[in-house]
């Protein structure tokens, strides 16, 4: 065998296993979009189904048409979208007080930092459900979004750290002499220059409140006050017995075309972040 | 700083405090100091127990298969081929879809009249057609299994592959003309470069395993894990009697057990700061 011919099978078995790979890891997606567009006539009956010989958008109308699901995904979109705010402020703080002072145990701090986001969550939910219940926040906003920053904080204040701790100290020194306030260096000059960092910290953060379901199954006991990811999981029919699956499937697509968008867009930003966080997914 | 301190571990010494007692949410439930007496009682408990051993079966066969298939994936992607960029950005699409998501997705594959894989399993003739594979603990454990490990190997696959990226590809050019063969300079190469990598994502979805909650709540109420035995002891039973007391002695034995692992996690990153 010549070294042409070599290089050739190798190739091709380079590629089977590509092609092997991506159906295995795309494949289930792919089969809740096509569920979701075959009408329940076809998608009802014993037979292995690949394409929609009729497809049809019915389900996608009547998953907002039968339940209160764009209440649901308003509910996610402010609880991810105030707690990602919240968190990369506060993170932005806490990771630049840490990237800059010089104080003693430091080591400690940050391994602590780290502790907190490998908590078991149910240990502390009963704990924080009542707490919340005193205080009267079950079912509101405030009663999941104070959790989730408590949640991603410790991530949010480690990635940027590492961000923080590569920008350049001499920078910050010659604000300092045209006399620019620790405050305004950071408003300024840091924030600025980490946006990549933020950018990256920041949609992290989204996806895991996005996504997080124990909390908010628990804290959100009213199915309009359901984040998607309960929305989805409580998903019922009319009767016990015959689960709308077309719809079902509907709503998956629904919040994950999102997801999938900012996966394709910011791949870069979020391969780089999970591996240099590398702490938590 | 003091934030995170704060709403982390208030909710923690709260958590061991209640499990000092017996008490229900109900009001009217008296609250009455028991000491360790809802630890004790842990022993007996056939039911914990078994969520304890159906959370360490699940963590082991999760996260060695997530390794071999997470690694392999790494491989094929640091592999030079065409449009290698959108391959792994495709590879990511299960990792962000929410799990609650993925669970029901894969439900309906499952679906014993009318789901993909049960039709396939059936026209293989591994399956009495009509077999619902969710009802039976092994196979509903293998089941969820699967869809953990679908989910979770890309993320395995990114930090492998980050690893595999910082070894010069001199080192494969000059075994090469040694004559090593590729099985040769994956195990002479490779594997000790990756090593410490290697270590860092196995520990951390061992941490993540046995926190596993989503999957199993959603897609099967008949293998229990530890999180989901404890959710219901303190959210379902606390509210009909005395049991919170008894569910925040769980919390407390769960977050023990996790300690023991992020402990160790945390002295192999050997974390350094100047």
């Amino acid at each position: 065998m010549n070294y042409k011919t070599k290089k050739r099978i190798e190739k091709i078995i380079l590629y089977t296993f590509v092609i092997i790979m991506l159906i295995f890891y795309v494949f289930p997606f792919y089969y809740a979009i096509i569920s979701s567009v075959t009408p329940n006539s076809e998608l009802f009956s014993k037979s292995i189904k690949l394409f929609p010989k009729s497809p049809t958008f019915k389900n996608y109308i009547l998953v907002f048409t039968e339940r209160p699901f764009h209440q649901n995904i308003l509910n996610s979109v402010i609880v991810a979208g105030a707690t990602t705010i919240l968190s990369l402020i506060f993170g932005a703080f806490a990771g630049y007080a840490v990237a800059r002072l010089r104080m003693p145990g430091k080591v400690a701090i940050m391994s602590l930092i780290l502790a907190v986001s490998m908590f078991p969550q149910v240990s502390i939910l009963g704990a924080l459900f009542q707490i919340l219940r005193n205080m009267k926040l079950i079912n509101t906003y405030p009663g999941l979004i104070l959790p989730y920053i408590a949640l991603n904080l410790p991530l949010t204040t480690w990635i940027l750290h590492n961000f923080f701790k590569d920008i350049p100290i001499s920078i910050e020194e010659s604000a300092a002499i045209d006399g620019c306030s620790k405050f305004m260096t950071l408003w300024k000059i840091i924030i600025p220059l980490s946006a990549p960092g933020l950018v990256t910290t920041g949609l992290l953060t989204f996806i895991a409140a996005w996504n997080e379901f124990m909390f908010a199954l628990t804290f959100m006991q009213l199915p309009e006050k359901y984040t998607v990811p309960v929305a989805i999981a409580m998903f019922s029919g009319k009767t016990f017995y015959e689960l709308p699956w077309g719809q079902l499937m509907a709503a998956a697509v629904i919040v994950t075309v999102p997801l999938v968008a900012l996966v394709l867009i910011f791949q870069n930003k979020i391969v780089a972040g999970l591996t240099a966080g590398a702490v938590k997914g | 700083m003091l934030a995170i301190l704060i709403t982390a571990f208030f909710p923690l010494l709260k958590t061991f405090w209640d499990s000092l007692f017996s008490f229900g949410l109900r009001p009217g439930i008296v609250k009455r100091f028991v000491g360790l007496d809802n630890y004790a009682r842990l022993l007996n408990d056939t039911r914990f127990m078994t969520s304890l051993i159906n959370t360490l079966i699940f963590t082991a066969i999760s996260v060695s298969l997530e390794f071999v298939l997470g690694l392999a994936t790494a491989l094929i992607l640091n592999a030079d081929f065409a449009l290698r960029g959108v391959v792994r950005a495709a590879i990511l699409i299960p990792w962000a879809i929410p799990t609650s998501v993925s669970s029901q997705m894969w439900k309906w594959m499952y679906n014993d009249q009318y789901g993909i894989i049960s039709q396939i399993l059936y026209n293989l003739g591994w399956l009495a057609p009509g077999t619902p594979i969710l009802s039976n603990k092994w196979s509903s454990m293998f089941a969820i299994l699967a869809v953990d490990v679908w989910k979770t190997a890309p993320f395995m696959a990114l930090l492998l592959l980050a690893g595999l990226q910082t070894i010069p590809s001199e080192l494969y050019e000059a075994s090469r003309i040694d004559g090593a063969s590729k099985w040769k300079q994956f195990t002479k190469i490779t594997l000790p470069i990756l090593s410490p990598t290697i270590a860092v994502a196995l520990i951390f979805r061992t941490l993540d395993a046995l926190r596993v909650f989503d999957i199993f709540y959603i897609m099967n109420k008949s293998v229990e894990t530890l999180a989901v035995y404890n959710r219901h002891i303190l959210m379902d039973r606390a509210f009909t009697g005395a049991w919170f007391g008894y569910g925040s002695a769980i919390s407390v034995v769960i977050f023990l057990i996790i300690s023991i692992f992020a402990i160790i996690y945390i002295r192999s990153l050997n974390l350094r700061f100047e």
